[in-house]
């Protein structure tokens, strides 16, 4: 069990029309949990309301073990959830859509004036639940088959303290939000300010509408937290001219964010009299891994920094030997507390230890430089970052298989290309491709900028039938190393 | 080509619409592309096609396919 609100006073949560206490907020998820027993397990839709805080929590106060997803998971995705990890209860907005999945209001616990609901699901209880597991998160941008990550209480705990300690966090910051809780680097912020006594302004609305700002400013938020599109959007809105005389700093995490808009903020925020802090982090290892310090911000352009207060970097090389000269790649390894206890694919999985040990191999790849500072080069790994979304090229290959389209997929962080086979086996009707962008939009819930479609004649593969990806887009797909392209997701 | 043939092509490429979603109607998260990625690409495609740069205030207020005739009107652009 974790307390994320200690003794801590004042107040723990803004909303445009209310404040509430750390007591009111412990009151209110007090009330929530009443009629749940500890260690179930409740899906969570996490939007950026009270009601949805206050819910997680309550669970985490009382061992009771939230799944976390995101607001614009479907109704389909939803049921698949249930299914597969067969959840005790829901905790979800009233009005949300396709609650017909065999679901059972849990009679008399609907809260007059609560825009959640708690639903009971009406079955013998199922295995149990390993008594360190927290929480649950699902890697960002699920494509159809659900992969978990496994949170202990003292994962969430030693990388709350870590990110406090790192920035800085006290009583006074209030962190707007921009990020969904379900999302590893939205909790982390609102674990890490929750703990720290700090105050979090919640909103639904984004950095392009004007009801954010305004209420930035009104409640004079200290910080909030972005993945690179964030930012670039920062910059497309003249963040540089912009009042944002309340704000102390300001974190950039979610994929690589390019060395010309890091330069950029870098500068923006110095003049501004903001910290600007660069991050790195994985759902893995809970969230954030590393920073850097924004005095460093101008002078280590392109690097994530170094590891947070009980962390450690390794580099290690093919044959698994340190790395210990500068400048030399390899794969990036982290040890630390807040490495989870791994991942879940079914509900026995739930009853699991820790596998990790806190140590994650992060399947990315890095360098040091001859100061010690951490720089992200490339991955092992096939997946792309799209809009701070983590999608697996693997998966989204075997769900275009299912729609009759045969594809290799391959492409950059916030430019996914989809290369359809049309002399081979896709069975599809070709003239449908235009297709695919929407239909990995409403599967993904990522905006179809995001993807491209490119027909061609054969996928090229080796005499064994894998694909070549390096021939596909030539040295644009040098984001992978090219040894280990094959590699799937843990 | 025309102020309006230009406004609704910046759309229907930057929203991946088609024209018949073009219309009073349209306006922020009514289409699943009009998100904050989707606000982004129409204003650069918008600050792109007319060569204009819009000021803060007017890219927050851009809420909707009407308000943003309204808003290029104040760039001297009449749609």
């Amino acid at each position: 069990m974790l307390d994320l609100l200690g003794d801590t006073k004042g107040v723990a949560l803004i909303t445009r029309s209310r404040e509430l206490s750390h007591e009111e907020l412990r009151r209110l998820a007090s009330k929530i949990t009443d009629p749940i027993p500890a260690r179930s397990l409740v899906l969570l839709v996490a939007t950026n309301t009270i009601e949805a805080v206050a819910g997680y929590v309550g669970f985490l106060e009382k061992g009771i073990v939230p799944l976390l997803v995101g607001a614009k998971t479907t109704p389909e995705q939803i049921a698949g959830l249930v299914d597969l990890y067969q959840p005790d209860y829901a905790w979800i907005p009233a009005d949300m859509p396709g609650q017909q999945y065999d679901l059972y209001d849990y009679p008399g616990t609907e809260e007059k004036g609560l825009s959640y609901r708690l639903i009971h699901y009406n079955r013998l209880t199922a295995n149990g639940l390993h008594p360190d597991l927290a929480a649950l998160l699902t890697t960002s941008g699920s494509t159809g088959s659900p992969k978990l990550v496994r949170l202990s209480y003292g994962n969430i705990e030693a990388n709350a303290r870590s990110i406090i300690a790192s920035l800085a966090i006290t009583s006074r910051d209030r962190a707007i939000t921009t990020l969904p809780f379900s999302y590893s680097y939205g909790l982390s912020i609102l674990n890490s300010h929750l703990l720290a006594g700090a105050s979090i302004i919640l909103t639904e609305e984004s950095l392009v509408n004007r009801g954010f700002w305004d209420l930035l400013r009104q409640k004079s938020a200290t910080t909030f937290g972005g993945v690179p599109y964030h930012y670039t959007l920062l910059k497309q809105l003249h963040f540089e001219r912009m009042d944002t005389d309340s704000l102390r700093y300001i974190t950039q995490a979610g994929g690589r964010l390019g060395d010309e808009l890091h330069g950029w903020f870098a500068q923006v925020c110095m003049d501004k009299g903001i910290d600007f802090v660069v991050m790195y982090g994985q759902t893995e290892a809970t969230a954030r891994m590393a920073y850097l310090p924004a005095e460093m911000s101008l002078t280590k352009i392109g690097s994530v920094g170094i590891a947070i207060p009980g962390g450690r970097f390794q580099i290690i090389d093919e044959q698994g030997n340190p790395v210990s000269a500068a400048h030399v790649e390899g794969e990036l390894i982290y040890t630390g507390d807040n490495v989870s206890m791994g991942r879940a694919i079914s509900r026995d999985d739930l009853r699991a230890g820790d596998l990790l040990a806190g140590k994650l191999e992060t399947g990315d790849l890095a360098c040091f430089d001859d100061e010690g500072y951490l720089y992200i080069t490339g991955r092992k790994k096939r997946f792309l970052k799209l809009f701070g979304n983590r999608v697996s090229l693997d998966e989204v290959e075997q769900l275009l298989m299912r729609r009759g389209f045969t594809a290799a997929c391959s492409g950059k962080d916030d430019g996914l290309v989809a290369y359809v086979e049309s002399g081979g086996e896709s069975t599809a009707d070709l003239s449908t491709i235009d297709t695919i962008p929407p239909l990995l939009t409403s599967e993904l819930g990522i905006n179809s900028n995001a993807f491209s479609v490119i027909l061609i004649e054969r996928i090229p593969r080796n005499s064994a039938g894998k694909i070549l990806y390096s021939r596909l887009d030539g040295t644009d797909g040098a984001q992978f190393d090219e040894t280990d392209g094959e590699t799937h997701e843990a | 080509m025309s102020h309006l043939t230009t406004y609704d092509k910046v759309f229907v490429d930057s929203l991946d619409l088609s024209s018949d979603q073009l219309g009073k109607e349209l306006q922020y998260q009514s289409v699943p592309n009009w998100d904050s990625v989707g606000h982004m690409q129409l204003i650069a495609g918008i600050e792109e096609a007319f060569d204009i740069m819009l000021d803060t205030d007017d890219i927050i207020d851009f809420s909707s396919y009407e308000v943003g005739k309204e808003i290029l009107s104040k760039y001297d652009i009449v749609i």
